[in-house]
């Protein structure tokens, strides 16, 4: 069954904060285990209620991101959203390690 | 991942010295990045304050480190040049458990012998005790953020400091919602551990297995899924105060652990041969009835006789019918700030319901009460409408002498809706009630339910999910 995933952005990396990111991707996992139809929604200022209400309005499936507080995170795991936190990396690199259902929540998956 | 660094000091004492643990030593937390802004060493400090481990982010941009507001809302280490004085500003990160955490963030520069820019010292101190001295109104009847002038609580203000100077192991024992965990917070702000960690931990929240290694961590590859070595809360909590809460609930194998520790201040992480020492000082607490757990084979007695050492009993709030109306007073002013209310006071009425009640959930429960009075009251005075319903309903034998005795004719029967349940509720079942109650006036909508209640959803969710209460 497909799976949306949203992904707080900075520039080209995950946003160190789930609630003062102002861009998140959005995209879809299908059969193929690829993410597609993958899209940058802005918002209008960083609101950790506006990026929720995507969330949810968007039928959100899976959240990856850094940090998040627990109010949030114990929020988002209530409504069942898969949530993958104080992940660090490019979003390509994060991306393809989702794929490939090797993404954990702490994982730093970078070069250095 | 990069290798960390173990640098030497030389030129200090006749040999050298090694860098990091004379890092450790320092009490706050201390961050070395590269030019680039990457984590180059941080200090043990810094690690109990981010609850990361040193040796995975040596290399990782400083951002997902510290994880604060400011890497995103402007970052000033580019703009601080090789003859930039100290930065100082406030912030707050997010630490590994999710909290949010008030700092004050110091940043210079790190210069090399010939004045040349290699890279920038991080200093972050956790300023959370600091801002709650601030903000706290300077009172009478108060010690830290315990508040009451009954007798036994001017008992508890004149021991605690003693107590709190020795390094003995503390039990608290008291019904839920009697303070014990902000007791404990106050008998390590009084040691000589201040300046210390204070690390607390459920020891009914997690399943064993998942607790043992969160106590006492883990070596690498001791279990499937542990690709790295991981310090325990004893480790984190060294030079400090470990708060076991819900002690009644630590499973019996590591009742045994826990012992070992008491004893010989020495701690086995999972899968490790090796024993470490660790200075913490414990303090437990529970509601729990530990003599018949100890009757029934479920705590070790040995353990009880260990922690039983030092014992401070919580008196529920029915048995201090004189700080009701101090605690009623406090959380009316502290929540009237909180939400900006342009609340004065409470009615004569709604006061007779409030110091009539028992309050079986203790201070928990009637800060609770206050918080929804006055997130309902759109008035200047709290009236007995804006107080939760099942106040009402329960049977209340907690008279207040000082009404007059016309007063004491009038029954709380009056206050009794037609046809209400007069039957003596316990504390759960106010609770659900008061819940249910909640989820009908918000028409089922759960996030204004929460508001009512003075809650967050999180907790909402968690206290629907303890009742069975469906969604």
């Amino acid at each position: 069954m497909p799976k949306k995933i949203l992904i707080p952005l900075y520039k080209d990396s995950l946003a160190p904060r789930f609630d003062l990111a102002t861009e998140v991707l959005i995209g879809l996992v299908g059969e193929s285990h690829n993410v597609e139809e993958k899209r940058v929604v802005v918002l209008p200022e960083a609101s950790p209620e506006e990026v929720c209400n995507l969330i949810f309005t968007e039928g959100i499936d899976v959240v990856i991101c850094c940090a998040i507080e627990k109010e949030y995170y114990d929020y988002l795991v209530w409504k069942k959203i898969q949530v993958f936190d104080s992940v660090v990396g490019s979003v390509d690199r994060v991306l393809r390690a989702f794929e490939k259902g090797e993404l954990s929540s702490g994982d730093i998956i970078m070069d250095y | 991942m990069n290798q960390i660094r173990l640098p030497q000091i030389t030129g200090l004492s006749k040999t050298s010295i090694s860098f990091l643990p004379f890092l450790d030593k320092i009490p706050v937390g201390v961050c070395i990045l590269s030019l680039d802004c990457r984590v180059v060493l941080f200090n043990q400090a810094m690690e109990i304050l981010t609850g990361f481990s040193r040796e995975k982010f040596c290399g990782v941009p400083c951002c997902y480190l510290l994880r604060s507001n400011i890497c995103v809302q402007g970052c000033p280490l580019p703009s601080i040049k090789s003859d930039s004085g100290p930065t100082s500003f406030e912030a707050n990160i997010i630490n590994r458990d999710r909290e949010k955490i008030p700092v004050r963030i110091t940043l210079e520069p790190i210069v090399d012998i010939s004045g040349k820019h290699t890279g920038f010292l991080e200093v972050v101190e956790d300023i959370r005790l600091l801002k709650e001295a601030n903000t706290e109104l300077s009172r009478a009847y108060s010690f830290g953020k315990i508040i009451g002038k009954s007798p036994q609580m001017e008992r508890l203000y004149r021991i605690v400091p003693m107590i709190a100077q020795t390094d003995s192991p503390i039990l608290i024992t008291g019904e839920t919602g009697t303070g014990k965990d902000l007791l404990a917070e106050v008998i390590h702000r009084e040691s000589r551990r201040a300046k210390g960690p204070f690390i607390k931990v459920n020891c009914g929240a997690l399943p064993e297995n998942l607790l043992e290694t969160e106590l006492f961590g883990h070596k690498k590859g001791a279990f499937t899924g542990a690709i790295e070595s991981r310090q325990g809360r004893f480790h984190l909590a060294h030079n400090g105060t470990l708060y076991l809460t819900e002690i009644g609930d630590l499973p019996l194998p590591l009742q045994v652990k826990l012992l070992t520790f008491l004893d010989d201040k020495i701690i086995h992480p999972l899968g490790d041969s090796k024993s470490y020492h660790v200075d913490v000082r414990i303090v437990a607490a529970t509601h729990r009835n530990l003599e018949q757990m100890v009757r029934e084979k479920r705590f070790r007695e040995d353990l009880l006789f260990r922690l039983n050492v030092v014992r401070l009993e919580l008196p529920p709030l029915r048995e201090r019918k004189d700080d009701v109306r101090l605690l009623l007073d406090h959380f009316l002013a502290r929540f009237v700030s909180q939400f900006k209310k342009r609340i004065r006071k409470f009615s004569d009425e709604a006061l007779r319901v409030l110091l009539r009640y028992p309050y079986p959930g203790n201070v928990r429960e009637l800060k609770n009460i206050v918080e929804y009075s006055v997130n309902i009251c759109t008035e200047d005075t709290i009236q007995e409408w804006h107080l939760p319903a099942y106040l009402f309903s329960a049977k209340t034998d907690f008279i207040d002498d000082r009404l007059n005795d016309k007063e004491q004719l009038d029954s709380v029967d009056s206050f009794l809706p037609a046809g209400a349940l007069k039957e003596n509720l316990d504390w759960e079942t106010m609770e659900k009630k008061m819940i249910i109650d909640a989820l009908v006036k918000a028409k089922g909508k759960k996030g204004k339910a929460a508001a009512f209640l003075g809650w967050g959803r999180s907790t909402l969710w968690r206290k629907m999910k303890q009742y069975g209460i469906s969604s």
